[in-house]
């Protein structure tokens, strides 16, 4: 996996630098729709990192992303009063990381078929326990609090407040993820990739760095699922299922697996043409499984790949 | 008593149901070493396919018959059309594709029928309860659908273990270059074995129409139980898959009746528990 040179990490900033100037001329609703594009962003940069980098695909990642966002319910429920957003970020990122640490010694047990398969399973798990139990409020989902901010945000000024959160939130994720992957440990994941049993004979524990790229996965996606709570104040267990996993993966897919910026690419290229399926047809599917057959069948490198 | 006794059968015959699904699915992996997640939407097509005929006013034989027959054609046409070329492609390529077939085959259905909920009449001819024992009476139509799985399940136990094809794709199962070694036309037994995973799928969905509602996404659980059977069984294991689809049968059942809110995790937590003692599956050969 390659990480963007300097030339495109100053690209991707010109691009937030856009995004950020949103307010000035961008309707609500657009600015609306970039923070959709933002957030399924950082849940597929987290994916990245087990996908691109360590090359696990697993499917119970949405899971954790649902997990991230109904903490923000649950610990409202358990204090009775509306959590800052100080402590609500926290608690998602752990519950998120937790459940991940819980859930991959499990998984990771596995390879291959297996690991997909063990994934679906342990992701729908949790699913059911959102959907069947009245734990988090149903099979409908619930409207939610949101996290009090430092100051109290009117409802006319939340588009613009929640995309320059979403905004500082991704780029965040994006600086850590790039960062981590110049450290030794993420030399370590791509060796795993590469070749897994080189790794093991030159005296890695992949079993624990595995497991470690794992929980710091499921924590950035709790701290998606989060922003998404904050952002959209609902929440379902849709966002816990395997669908949402495997929407991520196309993310990746269509932004390129083999660089670490590539899922950002395909989070915006993904919302786009969702929307323009939105506004030409009724079926939104139909639109979707034909980007997908187009990207399998023919965008083997993703956008982040057409200028090679 | 009698209704736990209600309960057992239900859950032996869920088993049996999960174990049409899930032994498509185990050989389908193991032979073609394809990960279909679209088998869920095989088992929903074939349901709306009983809807569809026994609607139009044919006997649910008639719908079984043919959701055998257009499930072997349509497996065949899907693994020569796209399958075959994602055998050697790598697992992300695999689950979107299959992910991109049941949006598909999720919207053809809205396209072609509709969005609601339908029920498949019990064959009037099967529409009464059988005495077994003492007081206990239970439905003559799951008797029969217990029936039939039992005889599907022999029947391909027959032909894997007995016949030269059957020994084909048991080898092609362990070893795919053996086959190739062989002289064996493995392009052949691809097919055939992705039609026949196909057929029994649909032919689950239309045994299971009358049973429950047709509705959209109802292969879903069907899905997932399937996956947990095929990593219990051990993959490519036909045998493996009966014992796990009946023990998983059993669990999800008898978890529903007595224990409604912990079925899903009680199923999942199981799978854990075998994933910790034996990784590669309860009935793999070590």
């Amino acid at each position: 996996m390659t990480s963007a040179g300097l030339r495109g990490n100053l690209l991707l900033g010109l691009a937030a630098l856009a995004v950020a100037s949103m307010p000035l001329w961008a309707s609500a609703y657009h600015m609306q729709l970039a923070s959709t594009a933002m957030i399924a962003a950082m849940f597929a940069l987290s994916l990245q990192l087990l996908v691109g980098a360590t090359g696990l695909v697993s499917l119970a990642h949405a899971a954790f992303f649902g997990l991230g966002a109904y903490a923000v319910h649950l610990l409202k429920q358990a204090m009775g009063e509306t959590p800052v957003v100080f402590l609500s970020l926290p608690v998602s990122v752990l519950a998120a990381g937790l459940a991940a640490a819980l859930i991959g010694p499990f998984a990771l047990r596995t390879r291959g078929f297996y690991f997909l398969m063990t994934t679906l399973a342990f992701g729908q798990m949790l699913f059911f326990l959102f959907h069947d139990t009245p734990l988090g409020g149903g099979t409908d989902g619930v409207f939610i609090q949101r996290p009090s901010l430092i100051w109290a945000v009117p409802r006319a000024q939340r588009p613009t407040v929640f995309l320059l959160l979403n905004l500082a939130v991704l780029a965040l994720t994006y600086a850590g993820l790039w960062a981590l992957m110049r450290t030794l440990f993420g030399h370590a994941l791509l060796g795993i990739r590469a070749n897994e049993h080189r790794m093991r004979a030159m005296g890695h524990n992949v079993q624990r760095l595995k497991l470690l790229a794992f929980v710091i996965a499921g924590a950035l996606a709790g701290l998606a699922g989060h922003m998404a709570a904050l952002t959209d104040a609902f929440v379902s267990p849709e966002l816990l299922g395997w669908h949402r996993s495997a929407e991520a993966l196309l993310m990746i897919l269509l932004g390129g697996i083999g660089a670490l910026h590539g899922p950002i690419l395909g989070a915006f290229a993904l919302t786009f043409i969702q929307e323009i399926g939105h506004l030409v047809t009724e079926r939104q599917k139909l639109v979707e499984g034909a980007v997908i057959l187009a990207a399998v069948l023919l965008l083997r490198h993703g956008l982040a790949g057409i200028r090679r | 008593m009698t209704g736990f006794l209600a309960q057992m059968l239900n859950g032996i015959q869920y088993g049996l149901l999960l174990f049409l699904i899930s032994s498509g699915l185990t050989l389908i992996f193991g032979v073609m070493g394809v990960i279909n997640l679209a088998h869920g939407s095989l088992f929903m097509i074939g349901a709306y396919l009983a809807y569809v005929l026994t609607a139009a006013a044919l006997p649910l034989w008639a719908a079984l018959l043919a959701s055998v027959l257009a499930g072997a054609l349509f497996g065949a046409v899907l693994e020569r059309l796209l399958f075959r070329h994602f055998r050697k492609r790598e697992h992300l390529d695999q689950v979107l594709l299959t992910f991109a077939l049941i949006l598909l085959f999720e919207e053809a259905r809205a396209a072609l029928i509709d969005n609601q909920f339908h029920s498949v009449p019990v064959p009037a001819l099967l529409d009464f309860s059988v005495r077994v024992v003492g007081d206990f009476a239970y439905s003559a139509y799951r008797l029969v659908v217990l029936a039939v799985c039992l005889l599907v399940a022999a029947l391909m136990v027959l032909f894997i273990e007995r016949t030269k094809i059957g020994s084909a794709i048991r080898a092609a199962a362990e070893s795919p270059e053996m086959v190739d070694l062989l002289g064996l036309n493995a392009a052949w037994i691809h097919t055939l074995v992705f039609a026949a995973g196909t057929a029994l799928a649909m032919l689950a969905g239309a045994l299971a129409a009358p049973l429950q509602s047709v509705y959209p996404g109802m292969g879903d659980g069907f899905l997932i139980l399937s996956f947990v059977v095929v990593v219990i069984g051990g993959l490519g294991s036909v045998g493996g898959a009966f014992w796990a689809a009946l023990l998983v049968g059993l669990i999800d059942t008898l978890g529903k009746a007595y224990l409604p809110q912990l079925a899903g995790i009680a199923v999942c937590g199981m799978m854990a528990l075998v994933l910790l003692w034996r990784p590669s599956g309860l009935f793999a050969r070590t």
